[in-house]
């Protein structure tokens, strides 16, 4: 069941709320998601983001701001709201408006098919990871609209090279979810998870999707332009890359774009090789139905954002990666390594009929 | 299950709609004074030479060339993906019918694949031909 659907259902007696058709439903879950999560998601990520790259390089982070500085981000906000909204005067201008609208549309409907627990999903498609590769790649567009449209030299290479590497790294992306599409049986998100249940994690299916995990993450990382992968918006050489002309709330949504993107993929990571919501030795059976959705949320929310830690970790730990050698990484290394990947997790599921490493053991016991 | 695209149907259109929503709220806060330096283009404070819609590098062509056939295999090669593990469960037979196409399918494109590798295209930088 899907969360809209879950509010018709408590509303479903209620006198006057039950004749709300489905969309208004939908409507509210939607404006609930982005404005209860999302938002304020992006600004703690950038919060402990900056925490993060403040301890790894030995000096404070953000402090003045609230307690610990954790308003910081509140405070971010409101000055580029404040901010005046500059348009260069030989910008394409319709579709330097238009280049935000794509990249934000994009990057928040794929927070659509995200299984946070087994009701609280925007959308159970029946084909959600497929749904979440097409609406990922959207973002290319965005990018390299946004380049094209500024007008500008720095923005020019930049959005080019980001469209390069965005549209490179689609490759390996896409081949790793399909294989585990094709272990785990299913492409409905819900499905995906529930094939995992205890110890059945994707990434313990078989040797092949142990690597394909890391295969995952690595052109994931690449695909939403994070260090080492950064070269579409290096500072050092191209000032800021495909946004260097947009300022003020136009920049914060290209900025707030990029953390929720970073969730997404830690999220989709946790989803299909980390077991979403499942645990070992946790079987929801015996467990009260009422209690189902704070526990599924808190296990899935923990995965997701230790994987996140991570990314900021890697981010503030690796210099970056030159051109050639990520396009050199990209179709030499990961995507035959995802090819390799695929047919060697065909070949075990012939070997042993669709049964994963761990079921094989349950069965030796 | 239809009514599920209902959600992602809304979802766009307020993906759409939230960036002039959020630039309206600022627009009654923010200053708005723009004069011809402040809107000309940023090229790290010297005068911008020539506009920057240029012929770029034929080298992203080809990327997006490579891409496009892959991505095409990818989406062709789903609906295999959500039904291989019924195959494979249903008997060793079927399985191995399944895999051999599967194996087939991405056969052909590693044959090109191997091919545009060979020929350098996965290369960024290209080395000079040889005289």
């Amino acid at each position: 069941m899907s969360l809209p659907q879950m509010l018709q259902d408590i509303f479903q007696y209620w006198p006057v709320l039950q004749t709300f058709p489905f969309w208004v439903w939908s409507t509210l879950s939607v404006l609930a998601l982005l404005f209860l999560f999302v938002f304020p998601f992006a600004g703690v990520a950038v919060y402990v983001e900056r925490k993060i790259a403040g301890d790894i390089q030995a000096r404070i982070g953000p402090n003045v701001v609230g307690p610990y500085g954790i308003l910081q981000w509140i405070a971010d906000a409101l000055k580029l709201l404040l901010k005046e909204d500059i348009i260069p005067k030989k910008a394409d201008r319709k579709l330097f408006i238009f280049a935000p609208m794509i990249i934000f549309m994009s990057g928040a409907a794929s927070f659509a098919v995200i299984p946070f627990s087994e009701n609280l999903i925007l959308a159970n498609l029946n084909i959600g990871i497929f749904y979440l590769i097409a609406i990922t790649s959207l973002v290319s567009m965005g990018v390299i609209i946004s380049g094209w449209a500024s007008n500008n030299k720095w923005s020019l290479l930049g959005g080019l090279r980001a469209a390069a590497q965005v549209v490179s790294f689609e490759i390996p992306v896409a081949l790793s979810l399909m294989t585990a599409a094709l272990a785990l049986g299913s492409l409905n998100m819900v499905d995906l998870v529930n094939a995992q249940a205890g110890m059945k994690w994707g990434i313990f299916h078989n040797p092949f999707m142990l690597i394909l995990a890391f295969v995952y993450y690595i052109s994931a990382l690449a695909e939403v332009n994070r260090t080492p992968f950064d070269i579409p918006e290096a500072e050092s050489e191209l000032v800021s890359g495909y946004n260097t002309e947009y300022s003020g709330m136009r920049f914060a949504i290209f900025f707030l774009i990029e953390y929720a993107d970073a969730f997404v993929i830690c999220a989709v990571s946790t989803t299909i090789f980390l077991g979403g919501w499942h645990l070992p030795f946790l079987n929801y059976a015996h467990i009260p139905p009422f209690l189902h959705i704070p526990l599924q949320v808190t296990i899935f929310m923990t995965k997701a954002c230790f994987l996140l830690v991570v990314m900021m970790w890697i981010r503030w730990t690796l210099p970056r990666y030159r051109v050639d050698q990520l396009m050199k990484l990209c179709w030499e290394v990961l995507v035959p390594f995802a090819f390799i990947c695929l047919l060697g997790t065909a070949l075990w599921m012939v070997l042993f009929q669709g049964k994963g490493f761990i079921e094989l053991l349950g069965g030796l016991f | 299950m239809f009514l599920e695209y209902t959600t992602i149907f809304i979802f766009l259109i307020v993906g759409i709609a939230m960036v002039p929503l959020m630039l309206l709220i600022g627009k009654i806060l923010r200053p708005h004074a723009p004069d011809d330096k402040k809107t000309s283009t940023y090229e790290c404070g010297e005068i911008p030479l020539g506009s920057s819609w240029i012929q770029f590098n034929l080298r992203f062509y080809v990327i997006a060339f490579l891409f496009l056939i892959f991505d095409v295999e990818v989406a062709f090669m789903f609906p295999v993906a959500s039904i291989f593990k019924q195959w494979t469960q249903a008997g060793f037979g079927q399985g191995w019918l399944a895999f051999i196409e599967v194996a087939i399918f991405v056969g052909i494109l590693l044959v090109g694949f191997a091919y545009a590798w060979h020929k350098g295209d996965l290369n960024w930088v290209r080395p000079k031909k040889k005289e």
